[in-house]
């Protein structure tokens, strides 16, 4: 009996805690918005938001809605997280190599890097990119261009854009060379494992990767334009480049700081993955007779995907969660939209704050439990 | 002595490759310094990309023609496995050597060469290329302290110096005094340090006068916000790793919402939600101190990353540790106080390093808040009127200044991992 009470007493007393606490936030939140003449409600979302954003990748103005608004910060926050992924993970698998580099130079060089851009706090790199190496870039009016037709410009990066035509047949012509691909492998892995013969699959796949889209652009159905950018007067003095793609010097600031500070970490999840197979593994492989791009991809790399991947979602989920220091540059993301602006206009803390908390905790939490559902698929099946 | 390819040495004719090889690569590495101490180019006949490239060619040439193993010269022997194992290393070995030859002289000339550090206005570095050091000594005092007013700053000064003493009375403790220690760190020394600043740097009684605490700022609330920040961060985050652990349901289901919870929102939010929602949840009238709230907000978000690495070591300690505390009779407390903590935060001692390291590299972050703390200060030097366009040196300067803290932390931290270091 006294066992049981020592189990359940002390459950109730923390539930009652915390009850209690939640109880007296919500009565003075009720109190004090009663006082202000706010009701609490979603509502707010449906009307019009009457501010302009810089940059977006959908169609808004102010005449949109709030929810539009959200939208829009929500898409520039993954727009600058999927770019910041992509940049940190090849940065950081060529340091995490090159950190375990046979050549001294290299090694101490990137372990320099890794000392250096981890120590700094990332805001301060931010503010580094934005405020100092981007402002020394010259104005749109002086500036030689890059690879021959994109222009980096104090005012951002112009690029040529490209206007396609049936576009979706080159995406249905991608779609097609995967899936053969993929029955590709599947017949090339029967017939080595009946036969004991390999075809050339790397080959085979590039191939058609390569050829599909081609043919299709080739033939006519798909067209390509392009389109440059051209340099525009809008005064006297000032000038700006039209047409193409434009990339904000925030949205560059951003990618590149988030970017080279994440990479660090990647970099140490790369090294530590490598670092933890067992030489026997490696002289293992060799002395069956494989060979050495055998040995990485068939023994090395599968057994360090599985300590680098866990580490490295987290650091994804890190940089996702640090793009939110774009509020501090200006970056117009889901913070400084809708936890900023929209906040500043309604009046509505607790509804805003609350929707922006939960969209990153749904973002981190969905990721997570893929990462639990993968760490369980490739976990070592012990007998 | 016919078929001798000259890229590929042979061991009879060793020394004349040595001796042309690296007569080739000094070469190569004197036309770059040639080209960028001097801006001079010998070679100006070649045409533009063998031009740019000659002295990686040379270096490239120079580098194959003594790559031979076991040699017999010690030293060409530690060049060889240490930076010319192959083709591709040697390129890479080339191309760092020039890139730094390279860099030296115009950073150099910024940095120091060209730089100022004279004078107290910005007429001083007016017509001058480099670095404009005036204004980090003229801000200095701002970056330190923030706006808290200039006679007050012993203030802030003597109030460190006694923190720092009272923390360093663990190491003159002595026999009986000993067996008090974990308690006056966990408890007693986050009294007096409270106590100590809120006296000293708030003022407000003693003849003191009052300091808000909107105007403190710069490095010193860094270290205050990030030492109250480590302080209660790391007890909270003890409760939650061993609620997680808990048998009692309700509890390690609280733990578990609490740290998603916090570690799936980003910082800023948070701190977001401590000065715009947080007051909404008060009383009408009470009035929270921002720089509390702030801290407040802080501490609950890093104990989440606390408990997580203090859950690692748990796990990690295996159930023998357990059933051994179980079987000598010891109570959930007992055992988790004197057998499971101990050796589960040895284990875990890098890890609440690198939490340490991120909250000490999050606090700039309360800028959102309107507090300014380096960084904050800044930005704040960098658009006053008198001093604009001196952003690069203000970076560099606090990149500088955290990454020698940041580097401190870390380098204590291996020191403490290597002390607490006991093999089973």
């Amino acid at each position: 009996m006294s066992n049981n009470l020592k189990r359940v007493l002390p459950q109730i007393i923390t539930l009652l805690l915390i009850v209690l606490i939640f109880g007296f936030f919500t009565i003075n939140a009720q109190m004090n918005m009663s006082n202000r003449g706010i009701d609490f409600g979603y509502g707010f979302l449906g009307q019009e938001s009457s501010f302009d954003v810089q940059f977006s990748l959908i169609e808004y103005d102010g005449s949109h809605s709030y929810a539009r608004a959200y939208l829009v910060g929500l898409l520039n926050t993954i727009l600058v997280s999927v770019l910041g992924i992509i940049f940190c993970t090849i940065i950081g698998i060529v340091v995490g190599i090159a950190r375990l580099s046979p050549n001294y130079l290299i090694r101490t060089t990137a372990a320099w890097y890794v000392e250096f851009f981890r120590n700094v706090p990332l805001l301060l790199q931010i503010f580094f990119w934005y405020y100092a190496a981007l402002r020394a870039l010259p104005l749109p009016e002086n500036t030689e261009p890059l690879f021959g037709v994109t222009y980096l410009t104090v005012k951002g990066y112009y690029m040529p854009g490209f206007i396609w035509e049936n576009f979706n047949v080159l995406i249905y012509s991608i779609l097609a060379a995967i899936i053969s691909i993929v029955f590709i492998r599947l017949y090339a892995k029967k017939i080595q494992e009946e036969q004991g013969k390999q075809l050339p699959v790397f080959l085979i796949s590039l191939g058609l990767l390569i050829i599909l889209p081609v043919l299709t652009i080739i033939t006519g159905i798909v067209q390509l334009e392009v389109e440059l950018p051209v340099l525009k007067q809008l005064s006297k003095t000032s000038f700006i480049y039209e047409g193409g793609v434009s990339v904000p010097p925030e949205l560059i600031a951003l990618v590149l700081a988030l970017s080279l500070y994440t990479a660090t970490f990647v970099a140490e999840c790369v090294r530590a993955g490598i670092q933890g197979i067992s030489k026997g593994q490696k002289e293992a492989a060799a002395s069956v007779g494989l060979t050495p791009n055998q040995i990485l991809k068939l023994v090395v790399m599968p057994q360090a995907l599985r300590i680098i991947i866990p580490p490295t979602t987290n650091q994804y989920l890190n940089l996702t969660k640090n793009s939110s220091l774009a509020a501090a540059i200006a970056y117009p993301d889901l913070v400084l939209v809708f936890a900023g602006t929209a906040l500043m206009q309604t009046g509505r803390a607790i509804e805003i704050v609350s929707i922006t908390m939960l969209t990153y905790l749904t973002l981190s939490l969905s990721i997570s439990v893929l990462m639990n559902w993968y760490n369980k698929k490739i976990a070592i099946k012990e007998k | 002595m016919n078929n001798i390819n000259i890229l590929k040495p042979n061991r009879e004719n060793f020394k004349i490759f040595l001796y042309i090889g690296s007569t080739l690569v000094f070469l190569g590495i004197f036309d770059v310094f040639l080209r960028s101490f001097f801006n001079l180019n010998f070679v100006t006949f070649l045409p533009g990309i063998i031009n740019f490239l000659f002295p990686l060619i040379l270096g490239l040439a120079g580098l194959q023609m003594i790559r031979l193993e076991y040699s017999g010269l010690k030293s060409v022997d530690l060049i060889n496995r240490s930076v010319n194992n192959n083709t591709f290393n040697a390129a890479l070995t080339l191309s760092i050597i020039f890139l730094a030859l390279l860099a030296i002289p115009p950073s150099l000339n910024w940095m120091i060469l060209d730089a100022n550090i004279s004078g107290n206005t910005k007429e001083a570095c007016a017509g001058s290329e480099g670095a404009c050091w005036t204004y980090i000594k003229v801000w200095f005092r701002r970056f330190m302290y923030g706006m808290y007013p200039n006679e007050f700053h012993w203030r802030i000064n003597v109030a460190f110096i006694i923190l720092i003493s009272f923390a360093f009375v663990g190491f003159f403790a002595k026999g009986k005094f000993k067996n008090y220690l974990t308690f006056y760190y966990a408890i007693a020394y986050p009294i007096i340090a409270f106590l100590i600043i809120y006296f000293l740097i708030s003022g407000g009684s003693f003849g003191l006068e009052w300091v808000e605490t909107n105007a403190w700022g710069g490095l010193s609330l860094t270290f205050i916000v990030s030492f109250f920040g480590l302080i209660f961060c790391f007890p909270l985050g003890m409760i939650f790793a061993l609620g997680r652990r808990s048998e009692l349901p309700m509890i390690r289901y609280i733990s578990i919402g609490y740290i998603e919870f916090w570690r799936g929102v980003p910082l800023i939010t948070v701190l977001f939600m401590s000065s715009v929602m947080f007051p909404m949840f008060l009383p009408a009238d009470t009035f929270v101190d921002k720089l509390v709230r702030v801290v407040a907000a802080i501490v609950l978000f890093e104990a989440a990353y606390v408990a997580e690495v203090i859950r690692g070591g748990l796990q990690a300690l295996p159930k023998g540790q357990y059933d051994a505390a179980k079987s000598l009779g010891m109570g959930y407390w007992k055992m988790q106080i004197f057998v499971i903590l101990p050796q589960a935060l040895k284990l875990v001692i890098p890890g609440i390093a690198n939490t340490f390291l991120a909250l000490v590299k999050d606090t700039p972050l309360i800028f959102v808040v309107g507090l300014s703390e380096v960084v904050g200060m800044l930005q704040m030097a960098k658009t006053n009127p008198k001093w604009l366009g001196y952003a690069m040196e203000g970076y560099i300067f606090a990149s500088i200044l955290f990454w020698a803290i940041c580097y401190a932390m870390s380098k204590y931290s291996q020191y403490l991992e290597l002390k607490y270091k006991t093999d089973r």
